[in-house]
């Protein structure tokens, strides 16, 4: 009952019954969001920063709303205009802020282990908002909520995560929460967009789309940046939509009851057609209404007092 | 701190008609079944709730409402201990807006529970009038609340407790006081 | 299309055939291979006598210049050249204009051949985006299009991590990365092998460690990845050195040599004849030993001519200037007949073996073998038949060869592709 930790950093050494507690106090607080006045006092008083080093703006509203129905005070700090760019470390910033007292700190930074740093530095609660290509959490634990409501349970069902697995924190963040809930995951994309060793995390790899998601019960399809063109990961967008993109020619040959995931922002055309973004398979939208869920969730399980 | 029974104050004849008591004396403040809903507080208001709007559909042929609230977001002890407690979730699905609400728990003792739960529903709708219906009260209020209905009042010292067992919960109907083993 | 040839002298390494047996051709493939063997009446009857019958040979490293270039050689006269010179099947490279990158040029290739070719076609596709070697091409789609391995040769592809990412890439296509090993700036502007004879000439050089940096480079790659690397045109002793080490130690590495640099070392330089010039460039003695030798126990796996064809006016300029490359497809298999079968220094079965079995194998490609059942692609040699080199009568479009004027005996005699003879 209850969370015992500090911060939220990584899927990686969270429990399962961490997990579930999160997913259900998720769940309870869903109705908050279907009221007139969408607001409760739990977090009344309480101070929230969102320190977003990296340019996001549905994570961040995301956390913003989640604070804001729960009664905290929630400051947006975004880099641009601010004393990073006069050269202020990320050590520095933060301490500057502690100074002001906030009892949660919130932050994205295209540095992969910045949260960790900050975790150890600061006294308050810090929450991994997404670090470099590392993890994004609170990412994972919003896609376990929409499985869980839509397929009824998590263990033993088979997800395909597919496309550029290499630089994607939401693909790790999910491997590491999937296995703890007892999900077999797969991972599928050229091999060059596949991370060295990736078995070793316990999943499956596969270098074929159709034959990966033949029996999948969950499909999640990962955002591909243009850069990669230029890195030598693909050749042309084209041939990667063509390759790897969900079509609806080959959603058509999954299974009738397969969920269709994306964690946004989608490229329509490119690593999903829209047809089956916006289609009765897809439920995009119901993990961006979990989001605020679950960040609400997060953001009441690690206010508990820490003088205890 | 572990407590062994010290007495039983109700079985399962005398809640019963401790409840159907309640649930005339609801309908008659009322004078009828029309604007009243009955809100239990999680977990077991809820169930004597719904026990009470059974008693009402017997005496009026009509059956009020029944909602479940969740207080634990407005409790005010939060973030004083180190584990945040469970949520549960709030389930009323009619408009609380003008409606005569009666708000039923198993036992009165602050009264920080209703201070919470009175929170919890104004931030629903704004009620026409709230009650308040308790199975027991036991004293020792710390906050100005009163209850409308009484299933049986029972003095008790601070240090003891009160257990309410529920069919449905616990397997059996009863009340008793515990005292703390030494 | 039917056919018996009797008599013959059938060699089938793949099989372990080896003896005069009676070959019939049905329906465009090996119906039966044994002796006194009747065909249906009317069927066209072959006399093989004192003729060896082997399955058809490949070249899998061919310039057929088409599209772009169609002066110096189109997909019409390169595969008569090929047919000419004993070849039923080429695999032509990417360096087309446009590059074959993409798989409309790669469909355009296929479909010429389909309508002018006369032996079969493989296309390779490129590596990178116009073999510039900086953006991958689209390999997924070339490889669906019947690209049968990918190379940007001509060039090498000097950026490390994207070679990586290539060898990666291409993985699930199965299909091999064939590399043209030469570090453009050990290379530098050389036109030649570095070593005595370029001091002589007093022209510029690039030493064999320009091709040794990059075969090293590469084979540690093809380990890292799990990729298959072929090492086109291998020509140096250091170079073969350490693809005899790779493959001791497992690594998916294979390699051909062309008979030129079997034959001739840099000393066919000293006349400042352009047709001596290509790249890689002729070597020293001790390469061509090198070669030779592992040519022999396997090391390398097939002769590939690196078929160059070039206009007069290309190879006609001061040796500098002139382009790279010489034809190969008529003149190899007379060639390595001559000097290293009938010397003995390479059995006629290993030499067969070089030229049709291994470039089938490693290339997933039918072929290699006269198994009944398998497409009747048969190249016929006649031994003892003399030749002289005339590069007036080659069928090629392009003249530009070392071997003008040499002489020899044993040669093509006849080539089948599908049951149908396609050559003399």
């Amino acid at each position: 009952m209850g969370w015992k930790r500090k911060d939220l950093l990584s899927m990686q050494d969270i429990e399962a019954a961490e997990i579930t507690e999160v997913l259900d106090t998720a769940e309870s607080m869903k109705e908050i969001a279907t009221r007139e006045i969408k607001k409760v006092p739990t977090l009344r008083g309480k101070t929230v920063v969102n320190l977003f080093y990296e340019a996001s703006t549905r994570t961040r509203t995301s956390f913003e709303i989640a604070g804001k129905w729960l009664s905290a005070d929630v400051i947006n700090f975004s880099a641009s205009g601010s004393s990073a760019e006069k050269g202020e470390s990320l050590l520095d910033t933060a301490k500057n802020i502690e100074a002001m007292s906030p009892d949660v700190v919130v932050v994205r930074h295209k540095a992969s282990g910045a949260p960790a740093l900050l975790a150890r530095h600061l006294r308050c609660a810090v929450v991994n908002a997404g670090d470099g290509a590392h993890e994004h959490p609170t990412q994972a634990l919003l896609d376990l909520l929409t499985i869980r409501e839509k397929k009824g349970h998590l263990e033993g069902l088979n997800v395909v995560i597919v496309g550029d697995v290499t630089h994607s924190r939401v693909a790790r963040s999910n491997i590491h929460g999937m296995k703890t809930m007892g999900i077999t995951v797969t991972v599928a994309g050229p091999p060059t967009l596949i991370p060295p060793a990736c078995q070793e995390l316990g999943v499956k790899v596969s270098h074929r789309l159709e034959e990966a998601i033949a029996h999948a019960d969950v499909i999640m399809m990962l955002r591909l940046q243009h850069e990669r063109m230029a890195g030598g990961f693909i050749p042309s967008v084209r041939e990667y939509s063509r390759v790897w993109g969900l079509s609806l020619d080959r959603l058509q040959r999954c299974r009738p009851d397969v969920l269709i995931m994306h964690p946004g922002p989608v490229n329509r055309g490119v690593e999903i057609a829209p047809e089956v973004a916006d289609g009765r398979y897809s439920v995009i939208l119901d993990q961006v209404a979990n989001g605020v869920a679950v960040r609400m969730a997060v953001l009441y399980l690690l206010t508990g007092s820490k003088a205890a | 701190m572990t407590y062994r029974e010290k007495a039983q104050v109700l079985d399962e004849t005398t809640l019963d008609r401790a409840l159907t008591r309640i649930a005339h004396e609801i309908v008659e403040q009322a004078g009828g079944v029309d604007d009243i809903a009955l809100v239990g507080i999680k977990t077991r208001g809820e169930t004597l709730a719904e026990r009470i709007a059974q008693k009402i559909m017997a005496i009026e042929g009509a059956k009020p409402p029944v909602g479940a609230l969740d207080i634990t977001l407005y409790r005010d002890d939060l973030g004083l201990k180190a584990e945040q407690p469970q949520v549960r979730s709030t389930e009323i699905r009619f408009p609380v807006k003008g409606r005569t609400v009666v708000l039923v728990d198993d036992v009165l003792f602050t009264g920080r529970t209703i201070r919470a739960a009175m929170d919890a529903l104004m931030d629903l709708g704004r009620p026409r009038i709230i009650r308040l219906a308790v199975l027991v009260d036991r004293g020792h209020r710390e906050l100005p609340i009163r209850p409308d209905y009484i299933g049986k009042n029972l003095p008790t010292s601070r240090k003891e407790a009160v257990a309410v067992m529920l069919r449905e919960h616990d397997g059996v109907d009863r009340v008793v006081i515990q005292e703390p083993e030494d | 299309m039917s056919m018996l040839i009797v008599n013959g002298r059938v060699l089938d390494p793949a099989n372990g055939v080896d003896g005069v047996q009676d070959v019939l051709v049905t329906g465009g493939r090996i119906a039966k291979v044994g002796r006194a063997l009747k065909a249906p009446a009317g069927t066209e009857t072959i006399d093989a006598s004192g003729k060896v019958l082997c399955p058809g040979l490949i070249d899998m490293h061919v310039h057929l210049r088409e599209p772009g270039h169609e002066y110096k050689e189109t997909v019409a006269s390169g595969t008569r050249a090929a047919a000419a010179g004993g070849f039923t099947a080429v695999c032509c490279m990417a360096n087309t204009f446009p590059v074959n990158d993409n798989r409309a040029v790669t469909d355009y290739i296929l479909a010429r051949a389909r309508v002018e070719g006369v032996v079969r076609v493989y296309p390779i596709g490129a590596v990178t985006r116009n073999l510039e070697g900086a953006q991958l091409a689209e390999m997924a789609e070339q490889a669906e299009a019947g690209c049968v391995a990918f190379s940007d040769d001509g060039n090498c592809v000097m950026n490390a991590g994207l070679y990586r990412r290539a060898m990666e890439y291409a993985l699930p296509f199965g299909v091999p990365i064939i590399s043209h090993a030469e570090d453009c700036h050990l290379a530098g502007r050389g036109a030649m092998n570095e070593g005595i004879v370029s001091t002589e000439l007093g022209l510029g050089g690039q030493p064999g460690a320009a091709e040794e940096v990059m075969v090293a480079r590469d084979i540690v790659l093809a380990e890292l990845t799990g990729a298959h690397l072929h090492i086109a045109h291998i020509s140096t002793a250091g170079a073969v050195r350490m693809v005899r080490a790779a493959k001791a130690r497992g690594v998916r590495v294979t390699t051909e040599v062309t008979p030129h640099h079997l034959l001739l070392t840099d000393e066919a330089v000293k006349s400042y004849d352009p047709n001596t010039k290509m790249s890689p460039p002729l070597r020293g003695k001790r390469d061509v030993e090198a070669l030779i030798e592992a040519l022999a126990d396997g090391t390398i796996d097939c002769v590939a001519t690196d078929h160059a064809p070039h206009a007069l006016s290309d190879k006609e300029d001061e040796f500098a200037e002139a382009a790279n490359g010489v034809v190969g497809l008529e003149t190899a298999v007379p060639l390595l007949l001559d000097r290293l079968v009938r010397p003995g220094i390479l059995d006629l079965a290993t030499l067969v073996t070089r030229l049709a079995v291994a470039p089938a194998r490693l290339l997933h490609l039918p072929g290699g073998s006269l198994a009944p059942g398998a497409d009747a692609d048969i190249t016929v040699l006649d031994l003892e038949q003399p030749w002289t080199v005339n590069p007036a009568r080659f069928r090629s479009r392009s003249r530009n060869t070392p071997f003008a004027g040499f002489s020899g005996r044993g040669a093509p005699w006849m080539t089948i592709v599908g049951g149908a003879p396609v050559a003399p």
